[in-house]
């Protein structure tokens, strides 16, 4: 084997991020679903390019350990709202946030909302992801269910907005009306967690709109993440001493998730960190996916 | 034959008009039917029956105005009819502007089903403007053939520059227009230019008359 062979293997290999096996490939109408592994992750990723998304991971030696440090976040909203009886999921993901808020919440009614049946499919075949009385899916777009939930005057006490792939925006749920119709589904103790855009243009534009819609609201980013929560609620927001005492509470429980709730109150700031002036999206005005890029 | 090649000989004239006027349908009924997909999303989301609805509507609506423009375009054709169809056609889009949330709330509460809300709503919203659009293409036709031979011809040179229009019309429209606008300031500024073009073909059409 001659040298320059030898020299082209080891660039190859070490140019080779840490390989995944891909256990499942399917293609949905929305988009292309694979389920990878490496190493003790088993992760569900929306293929678009090389660059893969990672949308959910379980670790398959701990698996109630939440893995991603957004889906940790957002359980900040329990610190609004300790025991939520009704609970709304929109984007199911591999179902991270749906299975451990059923097992912390046995006694909750849980709605998710996913769009896309292939989603489901693969949520349950590999992420042990279970449909019960208690936890159902909603295979239906997000803004058609809540504005008919809407109507029927239905209320939850925690909505979980997690329906954004980073790749494609639904656009139609980034709107003052889709929150004003989220925000009216909310019940006298309700809370809404929304795992936004953190960077780009588009971080101004949707929080000038959350802004419009809840007034002041948590703005929570973690130093080590790149991620933003939003954490808004029509009532007024507790003081830091109220979540501190929130979050000892809910240390305990927690922990087997793997989430520090006691490290989230002090990140959690009402400071307005963007352009003010951004304008705010609407029904008629929601270039979202340009804005992204800009 | 040679009195009918006379009498159309002026029309030939206006050729440069006619072609301005069918790119600016074409450019229209594109950018309407891109806007579509954001008037409706509210109501019935985002999903690929949504576009299924609007497509299926502006291609049904299109078809039947070709049939009725062709049909109107035999008894004498002329540049004031065909301005009249661009004022009616400006007149169509305004209820998009004015009443399609309470169309698409009505047509919400009454069928469940997003595919066959959007359908009905699509029907409501796109059928009549975009039927009228449609009559602008076979009458185009008609306004600027003057002989059997080149008819053909004509035929090809009006579908390139209105379908050229369409094309023009969805890439401003999903690149630009939304990311400077509101949806309702690009519906009005159409309805603004379909009132200009039918103005200038019933005045260019009353001078030769």
């Amino acid at each position: 084997m001659s040298r320059g062979y030898l020299i082209l293997l080891v660039a190859l290999i070490s140019a080779t991020p840490l390989t995944a096996d891909v256990i499942h490939r399917e293609k949905s109408i929305y988009r292309n679903i694979e389920v990878q592994e490496s190493g003790r992750d088993r992760c569900l990723v929306f293929a678009q390019r090389s660059d893969d998304r990672r949308q959910s991971c379980v670790n398959l030696k701990d698996p109630d350990r939440v893995v991603f440090s957004y889906v940790r976040m957002a359980f900040a909203g329990l610190l609004l709202n300790e025991r939520p009886r009704s609970i709304l999921i929109v984007g199911l993901g591999g179902g991270t946030l749906p299975t451990a808020l059923g097992d912390l919440y046995p006694e909750a009614t849980i709605d998710v909302i996913e769009i896309d049946a292939a989603v489901v499919r693969v949520a349950e075949a590999y992420f042990d992801f279970k449909v019960t009385d208690r936890v159902q899916v909603w295979v239906q777009d997000a803004r058609v269910f809540i504005k008919r939930a809407g109507r029927r005057g239905d209320h939850y006490d925690l909505i979980i907005l997690d329906a954004f792939t980073g790749e494609y925006i639904p656009e139609h749920l980034m709107t003052r009306e889709f929150l004003q119709e989220v925000r009216s589904l909310l019940s006298d103790t309700g809370v809404l967690v929304a795992n936004t855009f953190s960077s780009s243009d588009l971080y101004d534009y949707e929080s000038a709109t959350y802004r419009d819609v809840f007034g002041k609201f948590f703005n929570f980013k973690l130093p080590a993440s790149g991620n933003r929560v939003v954490i808004a609620s029509p009532n007024p927001l507790p003081d830091t001493e109220a979540l501190r005492a929130a979050a000892s509470r809910l240390s305990k429980p927690l922990s087997r998730f793997g989430v520090a709730i006691d490290s989230f109150p002090r990140f959690l700031t009402t400071r307005a960190d963007w352009d003010e002036d951004a304008p705010v999206l609407t029904d008629q005005f929601s270039p979202a996916n340009l804005l992204k890029n800009r | 034959m040679s009195s009918e090649t006379a009498n159309q000989k002026p029309l030939k004239q206006i050729g440069w008009v006619v072609l301005l006027l069918a790119f600016t349908s074409g450019f229209i009924i594109m950018s309407v039917e891109l806007l579509g997909g954001r008037i409706l999303a509210p109501y019935f989301g985002s999903s690929i029956y949504v576009w299924g609805s609007i497509i299926s509507i502006f291609m049904v609506a299109l078809s039947v105005g070709y049939l009725i423009g062709g049909r109107l375009s035999v008894n004498r054709p002329n540049l004031r009819r065909y301005g009249l169809f661009f004022v009616l056609a400006a007149l169509g889009l305004l209820p998009i502007v004015f009443f399609a949330n309470q169309a698409m709330d009505a047509v919400f509460m009454a069928i469940d089903d997003p595919r066959y809300g959007s359908l009905l709503a699509s029907t409501l919203l796109f059928f009549i403007p975009t039927a009228i659009l449609g009559m602008i293409a076979p009458y185009s036709v008609r306004l600027m053939v003057d002989n059997t031979e080149r008819s053909g011809q004509v035929a090809g040179g009006l579908y390139f520059i209105s379908t050229l229009g369409s094309a023009l019309g969805t890439l401003l429209t999903s690149f630009y227009l939304v990311l400077w606008f509101d949806m309702n300031t690009i519906l009005l500024a159409m309805v603004s230019i379909l009132l200009l073009a039918g103005v200038l073909a019933f005045t260019l059409g009353s001078k030769r008359s």
